[in-house]
């Protein structure tokens, strides 16, 4: 059999895995791999991003939107280190990801070599599985198990520390596959008993009410969860990463959870006599106050992770496995129910929110425009059918509320780590992973700088990538928690901005900046309507806050609706 | 909370509604109350872990109870009975509900084949010492012979300046060994071996384990 190289194994083990693109930044540790690299332009489409960070949150952003493995490679020591926050935003995320990170060779190993960081040993902790390849003869078997590790059960990161021996090393390649690691089931058999209990207690309830997380959409399982919610005709609030779980207007789609989220679905989480949760984890952000967390309902978890069960809520029943599976499974035993009176009962709030929140979000008759306003705005222009891509702050926390959704796999945030500086490089690779849709990014102005250099991958790439800037000169949510909890002692928090139109400008992306209310439509058809990247800086009203708001520590029915500064 | 009752009807958001539906009846709250108790108790669990043998797995475990600051008692690895499998006795102070925690978290590495939590009742503990005593104290002090006699531990070597006894039991016996000649003055050196221990159960977990994900790989 021919001998091949350990980077040219590499590759063929990526295309044996189905990998057509790669977001990457070269050099010393990984040069083998990038040689090998040049010979596979065809099929492996490589994405030079501008820092190795753009590259992990660029393959999330393909993998979110794809449901794919994204796929990183990077050098060792810095290029490794740089990738740190993208694995461990994919980690909490719950996002595949495969990132391949140069070593030096075996030999050096434990030396404090050139450019050597014992990656296995940073990134164990923040990924799904973490390995380092010493020899030519693991590659073929590593790639099948990290790929297989990554996109299967709850998804996750997996690093592949690619030693430079195991690269030049010559080998006799034959492609492997991984479908069963006897320590790991990534799809466990449904307890009967289980299935039969939800039922029952489901069809006794009068008040059920469903938390629908971005499990739904890891697990494709969309339609199960909409025949699951009709049949016994159950309310459902989501989470930021489970938005576009179910479409926003569908009928028993009663908003979002959380801090940030709607009065509705906050207050009857403490009115509802049965919680059931699909997909999600009970993070402090959807729950506030733990010791007053709908401690009238019993509580239903549906889960593939069994480490997620009674870990933030104790539940009842756990309903382990694929939700695909188990919520279909739970639907064939439930009774056909209306619960009209109770769904009404969403009501009240739904109206006083728009009163008192929405409306004045959405339509502002005079002052400086409002992230609301251009949000809804952006989204009814593309139908609701775009991916709303977000960084993070006030930008993403409005955009979470105000972008609609009537598409699968429609939403690119940080949830989990919050990161600013995770938006533009997402949608980057969002425009990759789904190059039919609008990828329309919210940013704002402080989040904007963190990768504002992955410009350069957008310009080189005429990446569609539609950035809408949202620009109040602030770091604008850390503001508005100084402004509400710290006595409006504005600690670093303004900032002076430079001209962001003249910056993308000279990346060669249009760019316009809208101050008027009067202009936004026109500007934001402009934007839709030209072909490749565009940049919208739109002026907002600089001391803006994201309401309602669970306070930290406060119970979830405790929304403030409305804060007038002291 | 400053910010109380601004959202529904009442000024308590949903702790009035709860009260009249009566969903607080006094028995089942002394039920929760009490189970709650036993769930919040810290007492010494006994973490049995198997892991396939692959390199950097022990620190990924240790990592576990350090993020979740539960302090690791004591720490046993070796290779198991089963081929291939690695076995970890771990101990560490904590609640049940950490416990429980914690086997979750371990058991979700790719590499842990199984990880189970057990009491003191459940499982039969053995732990080894050595110590290392003053010859010269031994000869002089009848009281040095006797204890380590009363202990049911051995001597396994003496020379003229020192001898090394060894004990195997459980905790408690091996800290009475220690406690008794350390108040003779005779300990130089005093090691343990942190414990080991086997259920009591009827059924082998790892084994059922181990056969049901062979019967999934045949059917595949
Ligand atoms: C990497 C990182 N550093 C710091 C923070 C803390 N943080 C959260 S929101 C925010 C302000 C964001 O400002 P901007 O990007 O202008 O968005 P705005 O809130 O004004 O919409 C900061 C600093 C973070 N989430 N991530
Ligand atoms: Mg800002």
């Amino acid at each position: 059999m021919e001998k091949i190289t350990g980077a040219e194994a590499m590759m063929r083990a990526l295309e044996n895995e189905g990998v057509d693109i790669l977001f990457g930044y070269p050099g010393g540790s990984i040069m083998p791999t990038y040689d090998a690299l040049y010979d596979h332009k065809k099929t492996l489409n490589h994405i030079l991003v501008r820092h190795e960070q753009g590259a992990v949150h660029a393959a999330q952003g393909y993998a979110r939107v794809s449901g794919k493995v994204g796929c990183a490679i990077v050098t060792s020591g810095p290029g490794a280190t740089n990738t740190i926050t993208g694995i461990a935003d994919a980690m909490i995320d719950s996002t595949p990801l495969v990132v391949i990170a140069g070593q030096v060779g075996v030999a050096m190993l434990g030396t404090d070599a050139f450019q050597e960081v014992d990656v296995v040993g940073v990134t164990s902790p923040i990924s799904k599985w973490s390995y380092q390849i010493r020899r030519a003869e693991d590659i073929a078997w590593a790639v099948a198990r990290a790929f297989y590790i990554a996109k299967s059960g709850r998804p996750g990161p997996v690093v592949l520390d690619f030693a430079k021996n195991a690269q030049t090393g010559m080998v006799e390649y034959e492609p492997a596959k991984a479908d069963f690691i006897r320590s790991y089931d990534p799809d466990p058999d449904l307890n009967e008993e289980e299935i039969r209990e939800a039922a029952k207690m489901i069809n006794e309830s009068v008040k059920p009410f469903v938390l629908v997380g971005q499990g739904v959409e890891l697990g494709n399982a969309r339609e199960e969860l909409k025949a699951f919610l009709e049949k016994a005709d159950m309310p459902c609030g989501t989470t930021f990463l489970g938005l576009s779980a179910i479409e926003s207007d569908h009928r028993l789609n009663k908003g979002i959870l959380g801090m940030h989220g709607n009065l509705g679905p906050n207050v009857m989480t403490n009115k509802c006599d049965l919680l059931i949760a699909v997909g999600m984890r009970f993070d402090d952000r959807v729950t506030g106050n733990l010791a007053t967390y709908a401690k009238q309902a019993k509580i239903i978890h549906f889960d593939i992770d069994r480490s997620e069960f009674n870990k933030n809520v104790k539940v009842n029943l756990s309903v382990h496995g694929d939700c695909k599976k188990s919520l279909a499974a739970v639907t064939k035993l439930l009774d056909k129910a209306t619960h009209t009176s109770w769904i009404d009962g969403f009501k009240p709030y739904e109206e006083k929110e728009y009163q008192k929140v929405i409306d004045k979000a959405l339509h502002p008759t005079e002052g400086p425009l409002l992230m609301g306003e251009v949000i809804r705005k952006v989204s009814e222009a593309t139908n609701n059918a775009g991916i709303m891509v977000t960084d993070v702050g006030q930008n993403q926390l409005f955009a979470c509320r105000y972008f609609k959704f009537t598409k699968a796999r429609s939403v690119v945030t940080s949830g989990g780590l919050g990161t600013m500086g995770f938006g533009i490089p997402a949608a980057i690779g969002a425009t990759f992973g789904a190059p039919d849709r609008t990828v329309c990014l919210f940013v704002g102005d402080g989040g904007l700088q963190m990768t504002i250099q992955e410009f350069g991958t957008i310009m080189e790439q005429g990446a569609p990538v539609k950035m809408i800037l949202l620009n109040n000169n602030y770091l604008g949510n850390v503001r508005q928690w100084q402004e509400m909890f710290f006595s409006h002692r504005y600690s670093f928090t303004p900032m002076l901005n430079p001209n962001y139109e003249l910056i993308a400008k000279g990346y060669g992306i249009p760019a316009k900046t809208v101050v008027e209310r009067s202009e936004l439509d026109a500007a934001i058809k402009e934007m839709l309507a030209t072909p490749g990247p565009y940049l919208l800086q739109c002026a907002i009203m600089e001391e803006d806050n994201v309401m309602p708001m669970v306070p930290p520590g406060a119970n979830i029915d405790e929304m403030i609706l409305e804060y007038k500064s002291k | 909370m400053a910010f109380g009752g601004q959202c529904g009807e009442c000024t308590e958001c949903g702790k009035c509604e709860r009260l009249l539906n009566g969903q607080t009846n006094d028995d089942s709250i002394k039920k929760e109350e009490k189970k709650m108790e036993q769930d919040n108790s810290v007492r010494l669990y006994t973490f049995i872990i198997y892991s396939e043998n692959v390199p950097g797995l022990l620190s990924q475990i240790t990592a576990v109870y350090t993020r979740r600051q539960v302090n690791i008692e004591s720490l046993n690895v070796c290779a198991s009975s089963t081929p291939g499998a690695h076995k970890y006795t771990i101990t560490a102070y904590c609640t049940r509900t950490m416990a429980e925690m914690l086997t979750k978290q371990i058991e979700k590495k790719i590499d842990v084949l199984q990880a189970n939590v057990f009491t003191d009742d459940d499982i039969f503990i053995n732990e080894t010492c050595l110590l290392k005593i003053s010859t010269p104290i031994m000869l002089e002090n009848k009281d040095v012979c006797r204890m380590v006699r009363l202990h049911q531990a051995h001597i396994v070597e003496v020379n003229s300046i020192y001898a090394t006894i060894e004990k195997t039991g459980i905790t408690s016996d091996i800290l009475s060994l220690y406690d008794s000649l350390k108040t003779l003055g005779c300990v130089l050196q005093f090691v343990r071996s942190g414990r080991i221990c086997i259920t009591k159960d009827y059924t082998e977990h790892l084994d059922e384990y181990l056969a049901d994900r062979e019967k999934k790989r045949n059917a595949k």
